[in-house]
């Protein structure tokens, strides 16, 4: 086969591309034609055909997800913002905190275990590129019905995945969620988070500048794995039929990871790179192109000089190819000997493969032919943008009027005790230990919380006690109920887990999961949910400093529930103020803060008890959460409480139990005046949390909350060794045990 | 004046910089050991710190156990230095036959994270000494090999010679013979174990104790005081 070189497409403007095969559509195919003013060649056409793919475009969802810029409130923590491999917050002492939530869903419903690895291997990577030191991981994760046969070979082989690449990278993995719900049968969400630190002068960005620079690929061979990742996988719908994409999935290897995270920081201690870009997605035509537009100047590139796992691979597998572990580097001639000294110590590959040009083309030889010769900006920033037409679905109405208000509730106590251990045992609200037993949570030495906590926090100065809190949520169930409400509640929620830890929050991060954009009734979801979100983190003052969309998450006709999972940061300025969730000492008061309504739509009572989903999830109301966010970090600061659980799903007793079950001690509760048993234990009312509060503090505390107008209403006692709701049912701890913590390895051991 | 103690890094090391900061939190000098170079910068003792070195794909410990740093290691071990391997540590030194035995996969196939309880069956070694014999005690452990194994007539051995440094309490996280989590070597200079006592020195973090200090106080006291 001859080298379809720039000069033979000239030449040869009739040939048949496979465009379509590539995932382009014929707009873009010709829009191509028309940047290059030629056909592409075989190698152009791959580079932009991955470029402009739904995963690495974000070809639907920008005219969207520009409200996060321009809705962006002032904030003066945030020192690089969205368009970088992750944003990057200031945290106080000199130290910034870099953080991002990304999604490997499809590879990882095809290949479950490197599907869930390679996430977590290229998200580190993200936060690597930034200059910064990985301390942390978190995987929100959402898999088909508990019982579901193929939640049994998709869920561990995740759960093991991540564990077996996180592990050997000796990042903590702190916190996360594990969500079933039918909706993701054949749809499992994975979304990966990873946090770095560094110092402000150690941020690094992605840009190729100053003619004669050397672009350096260092890390791991490439080899012929997940050609097409970006393209086929994660931006189009599966069917049952047609051939396995199996060979479109990554394969990871932590231990080459771990030597290129070494390597990476060591090198960049030396102050030897002027960019830096890992690869991911789109691989090398991602790395060359990003790098090459963000900066100055050009650049040239001898493809033929890429190292290879597999030498019988084509330019344009070799461009197209999401091999993991490699990096690519722009390092100043001076530096590159030491450069490649260090790589040498860590035993890392690295190679020359081209270097900045003057002028603004990117261009790319195969044995002193060219076959690429593009402008970069066209591939890497200036793809296709879709105004995707979007409608309310006519269900909508429906699902809303469909009120779970009205649902029957229990008739006795008998009753309404029984329907509770049913929830506590639910796959949804029962223990997770199982899964996250399999993952390290001590590496590193500085994991001051983890799960089944409210938020994961690591220490980040030792001398200083300086601190970061992480919490990752989302409710699809609120979310299809209503996407505006449904973001704002997901933010809400992570926002009040930070602040439960005692952590004040920052900033966030978002993974947005939906169906596909295609459909007008999704697009709406996306649309309301980005409007809800971007109007949320203005009103909280918190902006959104980067994240990632994953779209056509549906199978045939049906979509996911709409999943917009957020992200917060927080910084704590002395860990030893941190507040767990346990309930550990006998006497203290239990306290609940904010308001109880009959709110019932998208519960997991309405779930769990009668399999409804169907009215308004509960109403959101942003100030009372920042109110109740500063009372509980001035009550952690000030020593006004021990434990503060936040609710949410499963509301107060869900809560309860959890804080019990953790500190190994129980509680006698009343009803409070003005609420029903069922309504006080079960409603899912927004803006809640409970506190445990020691009784020397009891009245400063009470003080603080009237005065600051925080509704705080005394709901029991840490006491005994049952959960006793007096009057209702009493729960003994050894029982509450067993249900919560036997469902999860009952169904997946 | 402190003790030196060496702290190996080898290529997938992970648990080493946490080791170091255990060393000093006891009060004694960490110092790194690259696993390339022979020198052992006049260390009085070593720590092999837990991790996936060499990513544990051919076998836990078993690469690394060939590098130069172990030729030296091995050597003077065998000449009395103390040693201790944590976890992946532990590893290499079973296959180094500093220690006997071997590590297999977890019974339940899983990797394993969780807060360990322990009894120290010896204080008789350089690394114990500051726990008293049947003191219980609890460190995290995490581990996916950490299944020891050896012949019935080696564990009759360790048995026989109080040479079974720690056994799990509760829990066998893996299905170790004879819930041993640790053990030492004849003259007690070299131990090894899976739980990790360098990630319980500070209550600030991981599970809130500090149960895992003594093992680097012990062997500071030990070397101060020799």
């Amino acid at each position: 086969m001859t080298l379809d070189t720039v000069k033979h497409a000239a030449e040869t403007p009739a040939v048949d591309q496979p465009w379509k095969e590539l995932g382009l559509k014929q707009d873009e195919y010709a829009r191509i034609r028309e940047i290059l003013g030629r056909r592409p060649t075989g190698a152009e056409l791959a580079m932009y055909s991955v470029m402009w793919s739904e995963h690495c475009s974000y070809k639907s969802s920008k005219v969207h997800l520009k409200q996060f810029g321009e809705k962006a409130p002032e904030n003066d923590a945030l020192l690089v913002g969205i368009g970088e491999n992750a944003g990057v917050v200031d945290v106080g002492q000199g130290y910034a905190v870099t953080f991002k939530v990304e999604s490997h869903n499809h590879p990882s419903y095809i290949e479950p275990y490197q599907g869930a690895a390679t996430g977590v291997g290229g998200i580190v990577r993200d936060i690597l590129a930034m200059g910064a030191r990985p301390v942390a991981v978190m995987d929100p994760l959402r898999f088909g019905a508990a019982d579901h046969p193929d939640t049994k070979r998709v869920l561990p082989g995740v759960v093991a995945g991540i564990g077996g690449y996180g592990n050997c990278l000796g990042l903590p993995n702190i916190g996360g969620e594990v969500v079933f719900d039918p909706c993701y049968q054949g749809n499992p969400l994975v979304n990966a988070l990873c946090v770095g630190v560094m110092k402000h002068e150690d941020i690094h960005l992605a840009k190729a500048s100053g003619t004669g620079n050397k672009v350096i690929l260092y890390g791991a061979r490439t080899g012929g794995d997940g050609i097409g990742g970006v393209s086929v996988l994660a931006s189009e719908t599966f069917d049952s039929t047609g051939p396995s994409r199996r060979p479109a999935v990554q394969v990871g290897d932590p231990f080459q990871e771990k030597l290129l995270i070494e390597c990476t920081l060591e090198i960049f201690r030396e102050d030897l790179v002027d960019g830096i870009q890992d690869l991911g997605g789109a691989g090398l035509s991602c790395a060359t192109s990003e790098l090459a537009s963000a900066g100055s100047g050009g650049m040239r590139v001898e493809l033929d000089t890429v190292p290879l796992r597999d030498a019988t691979l084509s330019p344009e597998e070799i461009l197209m190819s999401e091999s993991q572990e490699r990096m690519c580097a722009v390092v100043e001639p001076g530096k590159v000997d030491r450069f490649l000294e260090i790589c040498e110590k860590w035993d890392v590959i690295a190679t020359v493969i081209g270097e900045v040009t003057e002028g603004e083309r990117l261009e790319i030889f195969w044995h002193g032919e060219q076959i690429v010769d593009v402008p970069p900006r066209t591939v890497a920033h200036e793809g296709p943008v879709y105004e995707r037409p979007y409608a309310r679905p006519e269900w909508q109405d429906a699902l809303q009027a469909d009120d779970a208000g009205a649902l029957a509730r229990p008739a006795n106590a008998d009753e309404l005790r029984e329907q509770i251990l049913k929830l506590v045992a639910s796959p949804n609200q029962a223990s997770k230990a199982w899964i996250t037993d399999q993952y390290d949570r001590f590496v590193q030495g500085n994991t001051v919380l983890a799960q089944p906590e409210d938020s994961g926090m690591v220490r980040v100065d030792e001398d200083s006690n300086l601190g970061v809190a992480v919490s990752t949520d989302g409710n699809g169930r609120y979310a299809k109920l209503d996407p505006y409400a449904g973001a704002q509640l997901a933010l809400a929620e992570s926002y009040r887990n930070v602040a439960a830890s005692g952590a004040k929050p920052l900033a966030i991060s978002n993974c947005l999961n939906f169906g596909s954009p295609e459909d007008p009734a999704v697009m709406w979801q996306f649309a309301e949910a980005t409007r809800g979100l971007a109007d949320g983190c203005l009103e909280l003052g918190t902006p959104v400093t980067g994240g990632n969309v994953s779209l056509y998450n549906q199978t045939g006709e049906t979509a996911i529930h709409p999943t917009p999972v957020v992200a917060v940061l927080g910084v704590i300025d002395d860990v030893n103020r941190r507040t767990p969730i346990a309930f550990a000492e006998e006497g203290q008061l239990i306290y609940l803060l904010g308001d109880t309504h009959e709110e019932f739509g998208g519960s997991a009572w309405s779930q769990v008890v009668h399999d409804h989903l169907g009215g308004l999830p509960p109403r959101v109301d942003l100030e009372r959460e920042k109110l109740l966010a500063d009372i509980l970090i001035s009550a952690s600061r000030d020593g006004m409480i021990d434990a503060a659980h936040d609710l949410s799903d499963g509301g107060v007793v869900q809560a309860v139990v959890e804080s019990c079950l953790r500190g190994g001690k129980g509680a006698r509760l009343v009803v409070p005046d003005g609420l029903d048993a069922f309504t006080f234990l079960l409603s899912e009312s927004a803006g809640r949390a409970i506190v445990a509060v020691p009784r020397s503090e009891e009245l400063r505390f009470t003080d603080m909350c009237g005065a600051r107008g925080l509704p705080v209403t005394r709901i029991g006692v840490i006491d005994g060794d049952s959960v006793e709701v007096q009057g209702e049912f009493d729960l003994p701890l050894s029982e509450l045990r067993t249900a919560h913590e036997e469902t999860v390895p009952g169904l997946l051991a | 004046m402190t003790a030196r103690i060496g702290v190996v890094t080898f290529p997938g090391t992970l648990d080493d910089r946490d080791t170091q900061r255990a060393v000093r939190v006891a009060g004694a000098e960490a110092v790194p050991l690259w696993h390339r170079d022979k020198d052992l910068k006049q260390v009085d003792a070593v720590v092999l710190p837990g991790g996936f070195s060499y990513g544990d794909y051919l076998r836990a410990g078993a690469i690394s156990r060939f590098s130069p740093v172990m030729e030296t290691i091995i050597e003077q071990a065998k000449g009395g230095m103390p040693v201790l391997g944590i976890c992946n540590g532990f590893q290499v030194l079973t296959e180094t036959h500093l220690l006997p035995g071997a590590m297999l996969r977890n019974n339940h196939l899983h990797f394993v994270c969780r807060d360990q309880k322990l009894r120290v069956e010896t204080d008789n070694t350089a690394w114990t000494a500051d726990y008293s014999a049947g003191q219980e005690i609890s460190v995290p452990l995490k581990n996916i090999d950490g299944r020891y194994v050896a012949d019935e007539r080696t564990l009759d051995m360790l048995e026989a010679e109080g040479r079974v440094a720690f056994r799990y309490l509760d829990v066998n996280p893996n299905g170790s013979l004879r819930d041993i989590a640790g053990i030492s070597n004849a003259a007690g200079n070299v131990v090894g174990l899976m739980p990790h006592p360098e990630h319980a020195v500070e209550p600030l973090v991981g599970t809130g104790r500090t149960d895992g200090l003594g093992f680097f106080t012990s062997i500071l006291k030990k070397l101060v005081n020799a």
